[in-house]
């Protein structure tokens, strides 16, 4: 069953248009993979879905209702979640306020805030801690884990792994899993190997546009392809 | 300029800059007594522009936006207020401190009621037309300010407006040599009393987790859910009224006002929330207070430099610190 379905979308920013027409589909449960080249399109992808830039024609349907042109508050009432590349976490604030805010009632529901521990038992250490002091890869947390302290039908994931240390990536990914087991992610990916591990479908974007989609397997499977579109060689 | 925070940091951090200001200034000026009174008089003045700085710095910090229009909500605080103390002149003139009090109570209270309005007024039809346009925010909203001091030329003409006080805040404590204007306590009292209101609100509920956040991150709030442009009103509401208030409190401290009472206002306004970091209240109250502080200082020990003391502080302190001494966002 589809859970997102973009068909069309272009975006301009200013006066340069950045998404020429993107179709994709996001079948419910599990991950599914963005993959292209830097400045292809992946993140503006991700903004335009959450209303951050407003789509032009095409449409962006999510559980079978339009959300092209909704307010971003809107679209993320509906159910989605979004964890921006830069993480958005907020550095004036605690680990403790970062996560209240994103409760839909200003109370923690106490079973997914032991599920955030157990994930990332790293924010409980900080909890007290402003956001600004912890490391790149407790930040990344703090991101992932304000996705999910409600539930979400889906989560876009905008690169989680640039910048970290192997060790927090192989945590990262662990996570991932973890959420993808009750949660949709749709996630932005240049490391192909972590994109690899987690997805299940996927869709490479090149100058704005969908040039392939498939399985994972697949795709994983073919050399030649990830060489013509990633650039990967074998 | 490292070794400089490392050294300030060891004593308390920046927080201790007016301390360190009054204890230089107790050495220069070597006469206990006019020392108290200077720094009395410093310590309200601060509040009193803390009080009209600190909205503009939520509203610069939350919303980006540049509004050289802000210091017309204290020109009309002040006259507003004025204009209700004028008209219960029979309540302030009587014995009673209780119908004193509650003629400064409704002139408070109007000036507040007066700012919000104006504040839902100027944010809806002048400044959500110009959202993330700064160029455009500068001309508009200084463009209001002329159009406001126009509109209290007319209304209120342009001879300068006595401001009565109630008895009971006339007059000075004489405590051995030192003369304390009572005023001046009333002014910090009420600077102090809102200071600890914004913490609360800021710090213990969830509109100030808000106001927060929508400071370092906007698109973020957003994509939680939450709609910035309800916020934007408020806190732009919040700011105005704050401002009236301080222009309230500003005209029982002068006692005669002008229509040029905000512009003059604007660039000390300005400073405030420039060195103490933008969408800091922390950062603002402790601005204020540092140039509260300096300018009577200054004005006592060396009478010329008064006027570009500020600007001198400004500069020194964006060299040391260019976000500001309490930026909200690190």
């Amino acid at each position: 069953m589809t859970l997102l379905s973009v068909q069309g979308m272009k975006t301009n920013i200013g006066q340069y248009s950045v998404l020429h027409g993107i179709s994709f589909d996001v079948p419910e449960g599990g991950v599914f993979v963005l993959l292209g080249r830097n400045g292809a399109g992946k993140t503006t992808t991700l903004r335009s879905i959450m209303g951050l830039w407003q789509p032009s024609p095409g449409s962006v349907s999510f559980q079978g209702q339009d959300i092209a042109g909704m307010a971003t508050a809107d679209i993320a009432r509906k159910g989605i979640a979004y964890v921006p590349e830069n993480m958005g976490i907020f550095g004036g604030l605690t680990v403790a306020e970062n996560l209240i805010l994103a409760t839909a009632k200003g109370k923690f529901d106490p079973q997914r805030l032991g599920r955030i521990y157990d994930l990332f038992p790293a924010l409980e250490q900080f909890w007290s801690k402003q956001a600004w002091s912890l490391s790149g890869g407790q930040k990344q947390m703090l991101a992932v884990a304000r996705a999910i302290i409600e539930p979400r039908a889906l989560i876009l994931v905008d690169e989680p792994t640039k910048g970290l240390a192997p060790s927090i990536v192989a945590a990262m990914g662990e996570a991932f899993r973890e959420i993808a087991q009750t949660t949709t992610i749709l996630l932005v990916e240049q490391n192909f190997n972590f994109a690899r591990s987690l997805g299940r479908d996927m869709a490479v974007i090149e100058d704005g546009r969908v040039v392939h989609s498939g399985s994972m397997a697949d795709f994983s499977a073919d050399a030649d392809l990830q060489g013509q579109l990633l650039g990967l060689s074998a | 300029m490292d070794r400089l925070s490392d050294t300030l940091g060891r004593f308390g951090g920046v927080n201790l800059l007016p301390v360190f200001l009054a204890a230089i200034a107790f050495v220069l000026i070597g006469a206990p007594s006019s020392w108290v009174t200077l720094t009395v008089a410093g310590l309200s003045m601060g509040m009193m522009v803390f009080l009209m700085a600190s909205g503009l710095s939520l509203v610069f910090g939350l919303m980006d936006v540049m509004n050289f229009g802000h210091s017309a909500f204290v020109s009309f605080g002040a006259f507003v207020a004025a204009s209700v103390l004028a008209a219960l002149g029979g309540w302030l003139g009587s014995d009673s401190v209780l119908l004193a009090s509650a003629a400064l109570g409704l002139a408070l209270l109007a000036a507040i009621a007066f700012g919000i309005a104006a504040g839902l007024f100027f944010e809806t039809v002048i400044i959500r037309p110009v959202y993330r346009d700064h160029l455009r925010q500068i001309l508009i909203t200084m463009g209001a300010l002329i159009v406001s001091e126009q509109v209290i030329l007319a209304i209120w003409g342009g001879t300068p407006m006595t401001v009565p006080r109630p008895g009971f805040l006339e007059g000075a404590w004489i405590i051995g040599d030192v003369s304390i204007e009572i005023y001046r306590i009333f002014a910090f009292a009420i600077g102090a009393v809102v200071f600890a209101g914004l913490l609360v609100l800021l710090n213990r509920t969830r509109v100030g987790l808000l106001i927060r956040a929508g400071v370092e991150n906007r698109e973020m709030v957003e994509s939680l859910g939450f709609k910035i442009n309800r916020l934007f009103i408020g806190v732009f509401m919040l700011g105005s009224a704050l401002a009236a208030l301080g222009g309230a409190m500003w005209a029982g401290y002068e006692t005669l006002i002008t229509p040029a009472l905000g512009g003059e206002m604007m660039i000390v306004v300005f400073i405030v929330v420039i060195i103490g970091g933008l969408g800091s209240i922390e950062g603002t109250l402790l601005g204020a207070i540092i140039v509260g502080l300096t300018a009577n200082y200054i004005g006592y020990l060396a009478p010329k430099l008064a006027l570009a003391s500020n600007m001198i502080l400004m500069m020194a302190i964006l060299m040391w610190r260019p976000s500001g001494l309490r930026p909200a966002v690190k």
